[in-house]
């Protein structure tokens, strides 16, 4: 246990990172996966159609290909800046790639949401003259978020433990840590090892009680 | 699934109304499609002589076919050892046998827990200390897929035992059948059966995640594609697009076959 009791303070900063990375881009695939989900049931055939190609590309390409392509597309090439400060420069663009990956995953789990909703509720809704929009927000999303609280929980823990790729895009959290605590004590592999996964168990592990607790309280009775 | 009941069909002024917005969205798509393509434009990456190396047969057969390989034989070893895997942890979560269900217990949702990187970190800069061995990134990588996947199925067939009718195992105990008979010959072919869909779309899942051999160093196809490719010829937004398309069109392919099994079964 030397190692990690040497290191503490880089093992906690590094699990910081990754509860920063994990909050952000939640926070962030939350919205753009909302957003793709109005899309998807759109009267509009465009937003429709883009939202469908959107969700098809982000959900099949490995999130290591989808983070490079940040780091070296949008960073390097395309020059996007988002702070002088280079390494919260990487942060951000890792919270880009783990959010446009991630919202895509959002989208599925909303739209089977949508699905759990009887088809009455947005006809009466329409019936006291609702228009699209307001059916959706005050009638159809309300429901069917509370439908897919534990797929939620399930795909922000997937999320939490996806942080460790931002590696890729230059990002110190805990799997680089972790990488470099077994090249220097590298007679402790096993303790670092335990300990790193032990620090996601525990991440993960409430979270997933969280959930869990919260689906079943905000499950619509029907 | 036709989400149609969400708006009502629009008349002539809805009509009217729903062109003119479609034009406004396409423009604006059209827009940022043209800001894109503009600053790639600015650094060259579309320019013939990016593209044109994907025409010379020596690119494909030194990096794009090798690569594709590394990818599928990770992917395909991880297949097999995670579905073994699967099957044995499923199997004695689902014992009657307290020692043996709660550490089988513990297995899974431990190695469900950790991200997979860190398995594959643990395997390849580990391995020495602890068995005296360098293992192989290949063997690292497959070594994180098994591990992390297997728990994954391994909870999926379990969810599959306990989702069929409880007189399925009582008919096979009626007619005399052992313990493990009753598992292997009744429940797990039905489980399997009935899980396929989502066995398949875990299998996309371990497909995609092969790629992170290439932070070990491992040739798989993002490798070839992004530090072969790329490094030789300075175009790596075409070798990116050209990799994220054949893994879209795999895992497409692997989604219709799940679709269409969860559509015929039963």
């Amino acid at each position: 246990m030397d190692a990690l009791l040497l290191e503490w303070d880089t093992v906690v900063a590094a699990f910081w990172m990754t509860v920063r990375l994990a909050a952000v881009s939640a926070l962030g695939s939350l919205v753009l996966g909302t957003l793709l989900t109005a899309m998807r049931v759109a009267p509009l055939a465009t937003l429709r159609r883009t939202a469908t190609v959107y969700v098809a590309v982000a959900r099949n390409t490995p999130l290591t290909l989808v983070l490079l392509f940040t780091g070296l597309g949008v960073g390097a090439n395309l020059g996007v800046e988002l702070s002088s400060d280079i390494a919260t420069n990487n942060f951000w663009l890792a919270c880009i790639g783990l959010t446009a990956y991630t919202a895509a995953f959002v989208c599925e789990a909303l739209r089977s949401g949508i699905n759990t909703v009887p088809v009455g509720q947005a006809e009466a809704a329409r019936s006291l003259g609702l228009g699209f929009l307001q059916t959706l927000r005050l009638i159809t999303l309300p429901q069917a978020f509370r439908a897919v609280v534990a797929p939620l929980g399930s795909i922000l823990i997937a999320l939490t433990k996806n942080t460790t790729i931002a590696l890729v895009v230059g990002v110190s959290e805990a799997s680089v840590r972790m990488r470099e605590m077994i090249e220097t004590y590298g007679d402790q592999v096993m303790q670092i090892f335990l300990g790193f996964a032990a620090g996601f168990v525990l991440l993960c592990l409430p979270m997933g009680l969280l959930f869990g607790w919260l689906s079943r309280r905000l499950a619509v009775a029907r | 699934m036709s989400y149609a009941n969400l708006y009502e069909t629009p008349g002539p002024r809805g009509e009217r109304r729903n062109r003119v917005l479609a034009g406004v969205i396409a423009l604006v798509l059209l827009a940022l499609a043209y800001v894109i393509y503009v600053r790639f434009d600015a650094k060259e990456q579309w320019s013939a002589a990016k593209w044109t190396p994907f025409l010379r047969p020596e690119v494909w057969t030194t990096f794009i076919l090798p690569g594709l390989a590394g990818t599928l034989a990770a992917a395909v070893a991880g297949v097999v050892l995670a579905g073994l895997f699967g099957l044995v942890f499923a199997t004695a979560r689902l014992s009657d046998h307290r020692w043996i269900r709660w550490p089988a217990a513990a297995v899974v949702e431990f190695f469900r827990a950790v991200p997979l990187l860190l398995l594959i970190f643990f395997a390849f800069f580990g391995s020495y200390v602890l068995i005296g061995v360098n293992v192989s990134a290949f063997t690292a990588v497959v070594f994180g897929l098994t591990f992390y996947n297997g728990s994954v199925i391994a909870e999926i067939i379990r969810a599959g035992v306990l989702s069929l009718p409880r007189g399925q195992a009582e008919a096979a105990h009626a007619i005399g059948l052992r313990k493990g008979q009753v598992m292997r010959l009744v429940l797990l072919p039905q489980a399997f059966r009935a899980m396929m869909p989502a066995v398949i779309s875990q299998f996309v899942v371990l497909l995609k995640d092969s790629a992170l051999g290439l932070i070990v160093g491992y040739d798989e196809l993002v490798d070839r594609g992004l530090n072969g490719i790329a490094a030789n010829f300075s175009n790596i937004i075409p070798a990116a697009i050209l990799i994220a398309a054949i893994f879209i069109g795999i895992n497409l392919s692997l989604d219709r076959l799940a679709h269409r099994l969860s559509r015929t079964k039963r």
